[in-house]
């Protein structure tokens, strides 16, 4: 599984895998914490335009970022969600952490 | 009344996740469900399959199984590892309670396995192993 990241100036745009769960947390989180650490990014957005699956393993993964992001004082946005990733933000109370912006007509 | 039976067994690996989701929901296919309840079947099976390989047996590989019947329009997926077991199952079933803060477990898996299937059991010894039943009524009627 190749991750794509996209790096402008202080901002990171991280593109999310087809299927965020377990098997794909773990290194996720080691490379994004590596790019962050290496990188002075203030800003992290999560693309979730290819995402069509994600479990409690994905919301992890976001958690610990937007604690990463709070010591770099920096923020975490989530974009393009579509219907699936927007119920798990809903069932999570993801919402309340992570500023989002949903998928345009889906 | 149609009924369906299946019975799998695969590795404890990570990989399987992936697997036993993609296998639930050919299952659940004839059942004619829509597009959001094989979704949310797919969500409560990855949280059972990760719980079992990451708790139950601590990441080392071992067998996790998997049954999914069909009675009907209601389907029963039930997942089962021979691993460590819950000591404490109330505590376990709270959300955002983990035991695995540092692997980033974000305490969300019975939590969701509740929100996404219509009613969830839990059967756990310590040292034996832990077994989670989950109903879910596929509402569309097959035509």
């Amino acid at each position: 599984m190749e991750l794509q990241y996209q790096i402008t100036n202080d901002k990171m745009v991280v593109q999310m895998p087809k299927e965020v769960d377990h098997h794909i947390a773990g290194g996720l989180g080691r490379e994004i914490d590596f790019l962050l650490d290496s990188w002075n990014i203030r800003t992290l957005e999560f693309d979730f335009s290819e995402t069509e699956f994600m479990d409690s393993s994905g919301i992890g993964v976001l958690i610990g970022r937007s604690k990463t992001m709070e010591l770099h004082s920096g923020k975490v946005t989530a974009v393009h969600l579509g219907e699936r990733v927007q119920k798990i933000f809903e069932k999570s109370g993801l919402y309340r952490i992570i500023e989002t912006e949903c998928r345009e007509g889906k | 009344m149609e009924s369906n039976h299946m019975q799998v067994r695969f590795d404890a690996k990570s990989v399987n996740e992936g697997l036993a989701r993609m296998m639930v929901a050919a299952f659940m296919t004839d059942m004619n469900p829509t597009l959001e309840e094989i979704a949310d079947v797919k969500t409560a099976v990855s949280e059972a399959v990760t719980n079992a390989i990451i708790h139950g047996y601590e990441e080392e590989c071992e067998t996790v199984e998997m049954v999914c019947d069909r009675d009907g329009q209601q389907l029963v997926v039930t997942v089962e590892d021979h691993g460590v077991g819950i000591v404490n199952l109330e505590e376990a079933m709270q959300p955002f309670f983990t035991t695995k803060p540092e692997m980033e477990r974000s305490g969300m898996g019975f939590s969701f396995m509740e929100a996404f299937m219509d009613k969830v059991e839990v059967q756990s010894h310590p040292g034996t192993g832990t077994k989670v039943v989950m109903w879910k009524y596929i509402e569309r009627e097959s035509e």
